[in-house]
């Protein structure tokens, strides 16, 4: 009689070796790029550093604890909150918009693609130099464009009123090629059919957009949404080349406020709190919106 | 119940060549009408043609007697199964069925108690609650047919609803169409590839090749009476032989491979005088000689294959550079290679002219059996 043993950890094992070597590129690419200098901000978010970013006393959570009672530190958490719920609804709407304009079989529709998708293709310091002319007090575009309108001047980037608004207005009109190619491409994968079927029906067009289109693009829509919002709270170019975080701080967004603190205050322990917060909130509110959202998304 | 008229309907996707032209049909109220015809020779084309969703590129689409080429869809007042079935693939079986209903704003229990009732009939309540993508390929049409029939739409255009599904359903699917058809009087134009379909349901059938009607008729007379070798061989399986055939002045008829007569009347023979033609026969008007079989061309014929199917047999041979196939009904011990002595009865044979493909000479003497003549009681 034979006894059957059973087989060894290390044969047991043997799927997983295998997974985990394949695996490995990918480990220690994100090892060095990506862990290894997470880790290092959590680590540095508690201590106070020397000029050189080299931690020297540690404080414990003191960081954070200046942090949150800092106004500064939290006006930037506002100015931040409100630039994301300025930019990411309405450049999502606007390119859903285009979306849907653009996916509209019409002669030379190809052109109006092209147009609409074009910002993708441009630098944020290029196009913000482009914004700075625009919104010049005095030989800017919008500033004459009110003059004729007989409406009274106003100074786009520096009454702290509007600072943050133009800066949205120019990211908005930065993120929308990105948007609008992606739910472009979104639409163009629904089948055909599906609209000559509730044409049949009787379907008008916006019920058509309520029943069919706007659930099939739900994946679509859902990942743009992630992005944006991700995107809008690490908004940094455009500040730094447009206001600079002024006036009176109103631009100051957290990643602004990161560098200032680290690059040029030499904070980096309070830098690396103020990441780390960062940090938690954008994994917060994607968690968030997994949990809201993905229930209503429809995946083929 | 509404009639459907198409007068010298063309269309061209490119403005140059027409995938469907000249078509002109009257398709009659309550009739159930079936378009045939090869892969790729415009039956979809029409199809959406009259369901409004191509332009029509000449001619003049009438549906209840009104002009409907610029009618939009839903003003056409018809249902359709599309080809792919279209079915929404985020809304569940019940949805999907009560699609059309919600947009006509009925009152949601109505909804629900119609859908049940087509579910009911199509063997789809246990399925009401899921997904199209948790349905099989054959469950899936049935929810497009449901679609369709829960419309009580008075026009509903079918394109290949039942291509995917298998033998018996199919069978079963066939009868349950025409009954529903037949009862709700609905005008069906019902498209498919498969001839067994086309036969058995169809009241009329067309026959379309490359866009050009080939024949318009009863199934039966479609059958008996191709209008053309394309006809002939695309209706019935095995497919009609046909061979080329030479006129000879003489012997008062034709000869196929100088061997088999068909003998043809003075008119059919003035007809058919300087032209170059084909004849042909069916697979089951080929017949073995036993004894007392009446006269006709017997000829030996070598077997190149064999093919028994329980009831029947069907067998090839070679007759000059064509095979032919003949049916015999039974079970036929023949085996490749054999000499078998055949007999192609004459009055059987069709003749068309190979360039026009008009046909010359009709078949004779098809046995048409009625109970009230045949069956003694
Ligand atoms: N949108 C289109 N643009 C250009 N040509 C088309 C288009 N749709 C169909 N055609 C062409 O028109 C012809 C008829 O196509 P259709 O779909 O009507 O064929 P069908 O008879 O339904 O074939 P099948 O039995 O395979 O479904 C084909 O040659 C096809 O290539
Ligand atoms: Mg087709």
């Amino acid at each position: 009689m034979t006894t059957v043993r059973a087989p060894g950890v290390w044969k047991r094992s043997a799927n997983l070796r295998v997974g985990f070597l394949y695996l490995l590129p990918s480990i220690i690419l994100f090892a060095v790029f990506l862990f290894y200098p997470m880790i290092r901000t959590i680590y540095l978010s508690f201590f106070l550093t020397d000029q050189n970013g080299n931690a020297a006393v540690n404080v414990g959570f003191e960081n954070y604890s200046y942090l949150l009672t800092s106004p500064a530190f939290l006006n930037s958490m506002k100015a931040t909150g409100l630039f994301v719920l300025y930019t990411v609804p309405v450049g999502i709407i606007l390119a859903l918009f285009f979306a849907l304009l653009a996916n509209e079989k019409l002669k030379g529709i190809g052109f109006f693609r092209t147009m609409y998708s074009s910002t993708m293709g441009i630098s944020v310091a290029a196009s913000s130099v482009i914004w700075l002319f625009l919104f010049h007090p005095s030989v800017g575009v919008f500033n004459r464009i009110l003059l004729v309108l007989d409406l009274p001047q106003i100074q786009w980037l520096l009454d702290p009123e509007w600072a943050l608004i133009s800066i949205a207005i120019s990211t908005i009109w930065m993120n929308t090629g990105f948007s609008f190619l992606i739910l472009l491409g979104g639409l163009q994968n629904i089948d055909e059919h599906l609209y000559e079927s509730s044409r049949i029906d009787g379907a008008g067009y916006f019920y058509r957009l309520r029943r069919i289109t706007i659930p099939m693009l739900s994946p679509t829509l859902f990942f743009i949404i992630t992005i944006s919002l991700i995107n809008a709270f690490q908004t940094f170019g455009q500040i730094d080349i447009l206001t600079k975080g002024g006036p009176s701080q109103s631009t100051n967004l957290i990643v602004y406020s990161i560098y200032r603190e680290a690059f040029i205050n030499y904070q980096f322990g309070t830098a690396s709190a103020q990441a780390v917060i960062l940090f938690v909130i954008i994994l917060v509110v994607t968690l968030l919106q997994f949990k809201l959202l993905e229930r209503k998304v429809h995946y083929q | 119940m509404k009639k459907v008229e198409l007068i010298d309907v063309s269309k061209s996707y490119d403005k140059q060549v027409d995938v469907i032209s000249n078509i002109d049909v009257t398709i009659e109220p309550g009739e159930f009408f079936v378009l045939v015809g090869p892969s790729g020779c415009g039956k979809s084309t029409m199809l959406r043609m009259i369901a409004g969703l191509e332009e029509i590129t000449g001619g003049i689409i009438e549906i209840g007697g009104k002009r409907a080429n610029h009618l939009s869809p839903d003003k056409r007042d018809l249902s359709m199964v599309f080809q792919n079935y279209a079915l929404y693939p985020h809304l569940t079986v019940q949805q999907n069925i009560t699609f059309g209903l919600d947009v006509k704003k009925v009152k949601k229990a109505v909804q629900a108690e119609r859908a049940n009732e087509v579910a009911e009939m199509l063997g789809l309540s246990d399925f009401l609650k899921r997904k199209p993508r948790e349905l099989s390929g054959g469950q899936r049409q049935r929810v497009a047919l449901a679609r369709a029939i829960v419309s009580e739409a008075p026009i509903c255009l079918m394109d290949e609803p039942l291509s995917n599904l298998d033998a018996k359903l199919r069978a079963h699917m066939r009868t349950e169409i025409r009954r529903i058809q037949r009862k709700l009087g609905i005008t069906m134009i019902y498209v498919t590839h498969d001839q067994v379909e086309a036969m058995t349901m169809g009241d009329r059938i067309m026959i379309l090749h490359e866009g050009k009607i080939q024949q318009v008729g009863k199934p039966i007379d479609i059958y008996n009476y191709p209008a053309n070798p394309f006809v002939a061989t695309f209706i019935g399986s095995p497919p009609m032989n046909i061979s080329p055939a030479r006129a000879v002045p003489t012997k008062s008829g034709i000869f196929i491979e100088d061997t088999i007569h068909v003998p043809m009347n003075e008119e059919q023979v003035a007809a058919s005088s300087a032209r170059s033609l084909l004849a042909g026969i069916r697979p089951e008007h080929i017949k073995p000689i036993v004894t007392g079989t009446e006269s006709g061309n017997r000829i030996q014929v070598e077997v190149t294959n064999v093919e028994i199917l329980g009831n029947e047999t069907v067998f090839s041979f070679q007759v000059g550079q064509r095979e032919w196939m003949a049916k015999w009904s039974g079970q036929w011990d023949i085996a490749i290679g054999d000499q078998v002595p055949i007999l192609l009865g004459s009055e059987y044979f069709c003749v068309f002219d190979e360039e026009t493909g008009e046909l010359i000479r009709k078949p004779e003497g098809l046995e048409h059996l009625s109970i009230a003549k045949e069956v003694i009681i």
